[in-house]
C-alpha cells in the first residue's frame, strides 16, 4: 500500500505492507536512533514525534503516519548533543541504549511543560525505562538542562 | 505476533460497520493492545479519518470522540474541572505520555478490559456511550454486553458531576492497577465503580446519602465494606482476591475522604 511521509523534513513516497511498524520504516530509512526495546508498548526505547507529538513507533503503523511529519533523533542533532552534554556532565547513561527514546521525550516534554515541578518531570518521563542508572543522573541532567538559561 | 493483511482508512461509519461485520476484520483504536494479539487480522479498519478525535465542550457536557487519545482526556481542563481531577488521576498512571498518545479512548473502552482504569472512570462519572448502530446507552449497560460488531462512536460525559475522586493501586509505577476505584457523589446518590478485580468495571450505589452522612467512620466502613460486597474479586500474579477486596475497601474510604474534603 502506498505510504507517503515526511521524515526529518524529508518527503517520503513508498509501497509498505499494511501491518509494517512505523519503528520498521522508518529503520528502513535509515533511523537507526529507532530501537525496538520491550514489543510491549513500555519501555520508550522506539519514541519519535508524530506531528510534533512523542508516540511509540513500535505500536503505530506506519500508514497511520500517512501525510504526517515524522522526527527522529536524527532531525534534531543539535538539540540532542546539548542534552547529550548534560547526561555526560551528570554520569547520567551507562549503556546508553535507552538514550535517544529518553532524549525524544525529554525534548517534546520542554516544549509542553513551562517550568515543570520534579514530580511533573517524573511522570512525563515514566513511559521511558532505563535499567542501568537508577534515574537518578537522568534527573540531575533534566533539571540541569532545563534550568540551562535561568540564570 | 500481529499480522495485518490489508488497511482501511473508513471513508464512513457505514463503511466501517460493513467490514467489521467480518470476524477477521478489526477495528484499529491506538493499536498498542491488538499488537500484543496473535491472531491474524485480514483488514485492519482505520476510524481516523471519520472525525472522531477530539472533545467538544456544550451546555450540558462534553462530546468525546472515541479516536480522542488518553492524553487528550488527561490534559483537557474543562473535563478535569468537571471531575475535581479524576479524570487526571486515573489516566496519569497509565505506562507514559507516548503511550497515552497513541491509546485511544474508544479502543480502551471498547475492549472492556479487566483491568482498564477508563472503563472503572467512566462508570464512576455516569457516562453514555453512542454505538453505531445501536444508539446511546448507559455505560453501566455497555460494560455488561459482549463485544459485537457495533462500533463506539462517542462518549458523553455530563457536566453536572456533583463531587468524585478516583484512586488506584498499583504493584510498581506504569504496571497495571491490582485494584481501581471512582466514587461519586451526586445528588444524594453515592456511586463506586471498582475495576481491576481483575474483571470489568462494575458500580454500586446507595441514594439518599449526605454530606453530614460522609463525617461518620461507621457510615464510610460500611458503604466501603457493603461497595466490595457487592462485586467478585479474583486472583491473578498481581495480587490475591482477598487482598484485592481489602486494597479496594480503603480506596473507597479514601476517595470518601477527599469528596469530603473536596479537595479532588
Amino acid at each position: 500500500m502506498r505510504l507517503h511521509i515526511w521524515i526529518n523534513g524529508k518527503e517520503y513516497t513508498d509501497e509498505v505492507d499494511a501491518g509494517m511498524p512505523l519503528l520498521e520504516y522508518l529503520r528502513s530509512k535509515g533511523c537507526y536512533s529507532v530501537k525496538r526495546g520491550c514489543e510491549t508498548s513500555n519501555c520508550g526505547l522506539c519514541t519519535v514525534w508524530m506531528n510534533e507529538t512523542p508516540v511509540l513507533s513500535c505500536s503505530v503503523l506506519a500508514l497511520r503516519a500517512m501525510d504526517k511529519r515524522i522526527t527522529t533523533l536524527e532531525g534534531l542533532q543539535p538539540q540532542a548533543e546539548e542534552f547529550g552534554a548534560f547526561m555526560a556532565k551528570e554520569g547520567a547513561d551507562q549503556c546508553g541504549f535507552c538514550n535517544p527514546g529518553f532524549i525524544m521525550n525529554v525534548l517534546a516534554m520542554e516544549k509542553e511543560l513551562q517550568d515543570p515541578s520534579e514530580d511533573e518531570i517524573k511522570e512525563y518521563l515514566a513511559g521511558n525505562l532505563c535499567r542501568c542508572t537508577g534515574y537518578a543522573g537522568h534527573l540531575r541532567a533534566v533539571r540541569a538542562y532545563l534550568g540551562r538559561n535561568k540564570n | 505476533m500481529l499480522t495485518i493483511k490489508d488497511y482501511c482508512l473508513a471513508e464512513s461509519i457505514q463503511q466501517a460497520y460493513e467490514l467489521n461485520r467480518k470476524k477477521q476484520n478489526k477495528i484499529l483504536g491506538g493499536g498498542i493492545w491488538l499488537k500484543c494479539c496473535h491472531f491474524p487480522i485480514q483488514t485492519a479498519i482505520d476510524l481516523s479519518g471519520l472525525g472522531l478525535e477530539g472533545i467538544t465542550e456544550t451546555e450540558e457536557g462534553f462530546e468525546i470522540g472515541a479516536m480522542t487519545s488518553l492524553r487528550q482526556l488527561e490534559t483537557h481542563e474543562g473535563l478535569n474541572a468537571c471531575t475535581c481531577g479524576a479524570v487526571k488521576e486515573a489516566l496519569r498512571h497509565i505506562v507514559g505520555t507516548q503511550f497515552r498518545n497513541c491509546a485511544t479512548v474508544g479502543g480502551s473502552l471498547f475492549g472492556r478490559f479487566g483491568f482498564s482504569d477508563v472503563l472503572t472512570l467512566f462508570l464512576g462519572l455516569e457516562a453514555f456511550v453512542e454505538l453505531y448502530p445501536t444508539g446511546i446507552i448507559p455505560i453501566g449497560e455497555f460494560a455488561k454486553m459482549q463485544p459485537d460488531d457495533s462500533i463506539l462512536t462517542k462518549i458523553f460525559v455530563k457536566k453536572d458531576q456533583g463531587k468524585t475522586a478516583y484512586l488506584s493501586a498499583r504493584n510498581t509505577s506504569t504496571d497495571f492497577p491490582l485494584a481501581a476505584c471512582c466514587v461519586s457523589w451526586k445528588e444524594g446518590t453515592l456511586t463506586a465503580s471498582m475495576g481491576a478485580r481483575p474483571a470489568k468495571a462494575a458500580a454500586f450505589s446507595r441514594e439518599n446519602v449526605c454530606l453530614e452522612d460522609l463525617e461518620k467512620e461507621e457510615f464510610l466502613e460500611e458503604f466501603a465494606r457493603d461497595a466490595a460486597a457487592s462485586v467478585n474479586f479474583g486472583s491473578n500474579r498481581r495480587a490475591s482476591a482477598e487482598y484485592r477486596n481489602y486494597v479496594t475497601k480503603v480506596l473507597i474510604k479514601r476517595c470518601l475522604g477527599s469528596i469530603k474534603e473536596g479537595d479532588r
